[in-house]
């Protein structure tokens, strides 16, 4: 059973890798060209050389950039169905498909969007290459705390349901969530490092591009394993007789 | 009164026992932090493999991604 809803959850990951893929070719690329050619531009004009290429830019933007999505795609795809092993049947009375949409959903801005509003991402030429550390531990630290604020607002609003009813609690978790949220955003430092001649044009593409693509990773892992986690389940709710066979 | 038979509400949603999604979480929890660090990390922040091949390689799914990238 678990082990039938990991398989399907990687492999709708790769799925969603191969969409998200499209999305960043005709969107994603053209904005990382501009920023690269801006990047070239100014170290022309500082008199530093050309940086020593390891991988084509070609390579890149092919074969880099498809590995690194279905790697993505793959590992929250198998986390994804975890969190909807959690979730069925606890949230609520919905099916496999209501719960996956809502898992994603709830993936997608706990993951990516809380984040994003707090540090969102950058196209090449943008940051410094002394902060890349601290940078980084902040963003990771970022995706921490929103990931616990859910559970935690999910845990909360769990308890609060047989009181105040699904929706009023469901409000309360979100509004809970919102507060201890910004509390965070307040407090953690914020970070500017976009030079001041990069066009403002080229970096709001490029953000938009980046929500594209993680729009439609999240979007395939909802509806897609949706589909096939009803199969496996309704598999196996045909199948509990005395003697079902353990998977 | 004629005695209706009233189909019960929707049935319950099944729920997976806790112990046995545990083991698989953390098999899941461990690989894709593996494959994420990878994506996200690896040769910018932090090396465990000298060079830059990795960062160069995932370079625009990085970006594209959301995560810092250099």
């Amino acid at each position: 059973m678990m082990r039938s809803l990991l398989i399907r959850g990687m492999l709708v990951g790769l799925a969603a890798a191969v969409l998200a893929y499209v999305v960043a070719w005709f969107l994603g690329e053209p904005q990382v060209a501009l920023a690269i050619s801006f990047e070239e531009a100014r170290a022309a004009a500082g008199g530093e050389g050309h940086e020593a290429e390891v991988f084509s830019r070609t390579v890149q933007e092919t074969a880099g950039l498809i590995t690194a999505l279905v790697v993505y795609g793959v590992a929250f795809g198998g986390l994804f169905s975890i969190a909807f092993a959690f979730a069925h049947g606890r949230i609520g009375a919905f099916g496999p498909r209501t719960t996956a949409a809502l898992v994603a959903l709830v993936g997608f801005a706990a993951v990516y969007v809380v984040p994003y509003l707090k540090y969102p991402p950058n196209p090449p030429a943008v940051g410094s290459e002394d902060t890349i550390g601290s940078r980084t531990t902040l963003y990771f630290t970022m995706i921490l705390l929103s990931l616990l604020t859910t559970a935690l607002a999910v845990y909360t609003g769990r308890l609060l349901a047989p009181r105040l009813g699904a929706w009023n609690a469901t409000l309360a978790a979100v509004g809970a969530f919102v507060v201890v949220i910004t509390v965070v955003f307040v407090v953690m430092p914020g970070i500017d490092e976009v030079p001041a001649d990069f066009s403002a044009t080229v970096l709001w593409r490029f953000r938009l591009a980046s929500l594209a693509i993680q729009f439609t990773v999240w979007a395939t892992l909802g509806l897609l394993f949706g589909a096939l986690a009803e199969r496996v389940l309704n598999g196996r709710r045909a199948a509990e007789t005395p003697t079902s066979v353990g998977v | 009164m004629a005695n209706v038979a009233v189909p019960s509400r929707q049935p319950v949603p099944l729920r997976i026992p806790v112990r046995e999604i545990v083991p698989w979480a953390i098999f899941a929890a461990a690989l894709g932090l593996v494959l994420l660090y990878f994506v996200g990390a690896e040769q910018g922040a932090t090396s465990i493999i000298s060079g830059h091949a990795v960062h160069e390689f995932v370079h625009d799914g990085r970006h594209l991604l959301g995560f810092p990238c250099h």
